[in-house]
């Protein structure tokens, strides 16, 4: 049993060396009145797409502002730290606190009522506490305006959508997505594929692949993912392939240039940013923060990496859409409201 | 000619999912046969897609790739081995460990070299072209046009990854190694008799090493198909569960090269229909995704339940080999 031992304690070091590494952050800025904090997903702050966009339009940019402050990260590494990390947080004396994700919903529930004086946000849910700044986005609207660039950009008339894991949010998008496809082809061919049903199904880039190849073998040639890690591999599969692929949530057009036709960017980071900004000059305020397209939470990207594969009529056509919908003369239909997409 | 081509888009889509699957199963034949039960594939597996992406990236080579993606998962087979033969450890704690082990040491040892959130950087991105490529086979282009035979050789059997080729033909490699030499021989007697083997003057611990040196060797090869072939990238416990597929897929596959690898064709072929029948209208009611995704999973369970025969595993399969008892 003596190797046995050797195993077990090797084991016991690197989950230490894990543990240690991911809470040193937040133990730093204990001593400043304004601490503001961040917890991020467990994909991780690096993840080239949500959790990134918070670090770098963020976390990255309040920092510069401020120099005097640092904003707390905490990094879970499994679904148990959720909890812990912002309850940490928390009795560190950390506010606002931001929590990146929905799967962060219970936690921040039973955490924000165990401290009713620190602030707390959550992105992408509503969590319904007097100290809670629920901050959701209009992704139906986002989605619409790539579906219609999607449907602009296919040859063969037909376009697909990749998720992550199937839930409502998830859905949503799905649902803007095919509504803006339609809106500009309405005899587009429209598929659409959710990778899983647990969380696990936001990091397969080997399903997202497959899912991809799927759809291009029946014609598709736009495929928009959105499904965190899993979009890696939906991009892979659209570069080898020589199709389109659209990003999600931050501008994710520069992981395969020539091949990503736009992302749907959802600004996180700056919701983020907002929120600490709130709490820094004494304005927050609890309740539901909605980010619709005239707001600018959420819009297509458009930069140097995508800029040659945007025909300038369909620039020009996106433009009007996209005031139209601020406008409020095409409606999105949102499927979290009923549950469906009956369009 | 639409549902011809729809089927060989599914086979070919059965061959890429079956792949990493074969060489893991092939990897536990070599381990269980010998005697040590292997539920750490998954484990290696994982740990040879981060080692074979990173040296991938740094040497700008899949070759590089392949070299150290096997070498990391030889080291964790000489570990497993160290642990359950020398120190006559409990296989499945052991190979537990080698799991967990694996899963945080890739996370955190990535984190710690690239600093994308235990990814590694794409393989296949501006100069870094450090990836495998699919192969295109000899007339594969001139015949792509031709009825039939042009779906199922330049679809079908061209145009997959080196790594897919190799699967295949370590089939018949394996079942040589295995049944026709003295090593192979010895392999299976110490999973059946190690006393026997004993008696006869061959070391019992030194052929159960070289069968786990078997077993790291192949499984390096799914964890690098995955990493370095499929995504052009690793991320953090991409392996999702294809150990424990592979695991399942060998004792379905009675602890034999051909059957396992039917096996794994079986369940290639499974997830291929799974992913392609993903919203479809069966009897008026859509296919739910949860039901699809787990038609494998439950399918694998019945048809373990005693309807194919039955399923014996070497003797002495999960028992420590101790020499005598005082």
């Amino acid at each position: 049993m003596k190797g046995m031992f050797k195993v077990a304690a090797a084991t016991a070091v690197a989950g230490a060396v894990l543990v240690a590494g991911c809470s040193s952050d937040s133990e730093e800025e204990q001593s400043a009145s304004f601490s503001p904090a961040v917890i991020y997903d467990t994909a991780g702050k690096f993840d080239k797409s949500f959790n990134e966009a918070v670090f770098r339009n963020g976390v990255e940019e309040f920092n510069a502002d401020n120099e005097d402050i640092t904003v707390s990260e905490f990094e879970p590494q499994n679904e148990e730290q959720r909890e812990q990390g912002l309850r940490r947080l928390a009795s560190n004396g950390n506010s606002p606190i931001v929590s990146v994700g929905f799967n962060f919903s219970s936690s921040v529930e039973k955490v924000a009522a165990e401290f009713p004086d620190t602030q707390f946000a959550i992105i992408d849910s509503v969590v319904d506490l007097p100290n809670v700044q629920s901050i959701v986005f209009a992704e139906h609207q986002g989605s619409f305006l790539v579906g219609a660039l999607a449907a602009m950009a296919s040859e063969n008339g037909a376009v697909g959508f990749v998720g992550g894991m199937d839930i409502p949010l998830i859905r949503k998008f799905a649902c803007g997505f095919e509504q803006g496809a339609k809106y500009v082809n309405g005899d587009i061919e429209y598929f659409e594929n959710m990778t899983g049903s647990t969380p696990a199904a936001f990091a397969d880039p080997a399903r997202g692949s497959e899912l991809a190849k799927s759809q291009i073998s029946q014609g598709a040639d736009v495929i928009f993912a959105a499904a965190g890690g899993t979009g890696i591999g939906v991009y892979q599969a659209a570069a080898d392939e020589g199709i389109y692929a659209i990003g999600v949530d931050s501008n994710q057009n520069y992981l395969q240039p020539g091949t990503m036709l736009t992302s749907m960017v959802k600004r996180v980071g700056v919701a983020a940013y907002q929120t600490w900004e709130e709490g820094q000059s004494g304005e927050w305020e609890g309740g539901i923060k909605v980010l619709d397209l005239s707001a600018g939470g959420v819009d297509w990207a458009l930069d140097e990496f995508n800029q040659d594969l945007i025909q300038p009529a369909w620039e020009e056509r996106m433009a009007q859409i996209r005031q139209a919908i601020i406008d409020g003369e095409i409606e999105v239909y949102d499927y979290t409201t009923t549950g469906s997409c009956d369009i | 000619m639409e549902l011809f081509n729809s089927i060989i888009v599914i086979l070919d889509a059965t061959l890429r999912n079956a792949t990493p699957l074969i060489f893991a199963a092939l990897a536990g034949m070599f381990s269980e046969r010998s005697g040590i039960v292997n539920i750490a594939l998954e484990g290696k597996i994982l740990i040879s897609a981060f080692f074979g992406a990173s040296a991938a990236y740094y040497f700008g080579s899949p070759w590089m790739g392949l070299l150290a993606g096997v070498l990391s998962s030889v080291v964790f087979a000489q570990l497993h081995a160290f642990a359950t033969v020398t120190h006559n450890g409990d296989h499945v704690v052991s190979g537990l460990a080698i799991n967990i082990l694996a899963a945080g040491l890739t996370a955190a040892v990535g984190n710690y070299w690239f600093s994308q959130g235990g990814n590694t950087p794409n393989l296949a991105f501006g100069d870094t072209q450090a990836r495998f490529t699919p192969i295109t086979l000899p007339f594969a282009d001139q015949l792509a046009d031709v009825p039939i035979i042009g779906g199922i050789y330049s679809e079908l059997i061209s145009g997959h990854y080196l790594l897919v080729y190799l699967a295949f033909a370590a089939v018949p490699l394996c079942w040589y190694i295995l049944f026709r030499t003295r090593f192979g021989l010895r392999v299976r007697a110490v999973g059946e008799n190690p006393h026997a083997v004993d008696t006869a003057g061959i070391s019992v611990a030194k052929t159960r090493y070289l069968a786990l040196l078997m077993t790291g060797i192949l499984v390096g090869f799914a964890g690098v198909y995955l990493s370095v072939a499929v995504t052009a990238q690793f991320s953090p416990n991409m392996s999702a569960g294809k150990g424990y597929m592979a695991l399942a897929a060998l004792i379905f596959g009675k602890w034999r090269p051909r059957t396992a690898m039917q096996a794994c064709l079986l369940f290639g072929l499974l997830e291929a229909i799974a992913i392609r029948s993903q919203g479809a209208v069966f009897l008026g009611v859509e296919v739910p995704v949860q039901l699809v995704e787990a038609t494998p999973y439950i399918l694998t369970v019945v048809l373990l339940g005693g309807f194919i025969g039955r399923s014996v595993a070497p003797k002495v399969i999960g028992e420590p080999y101790v020499k005598e008892r005082s």
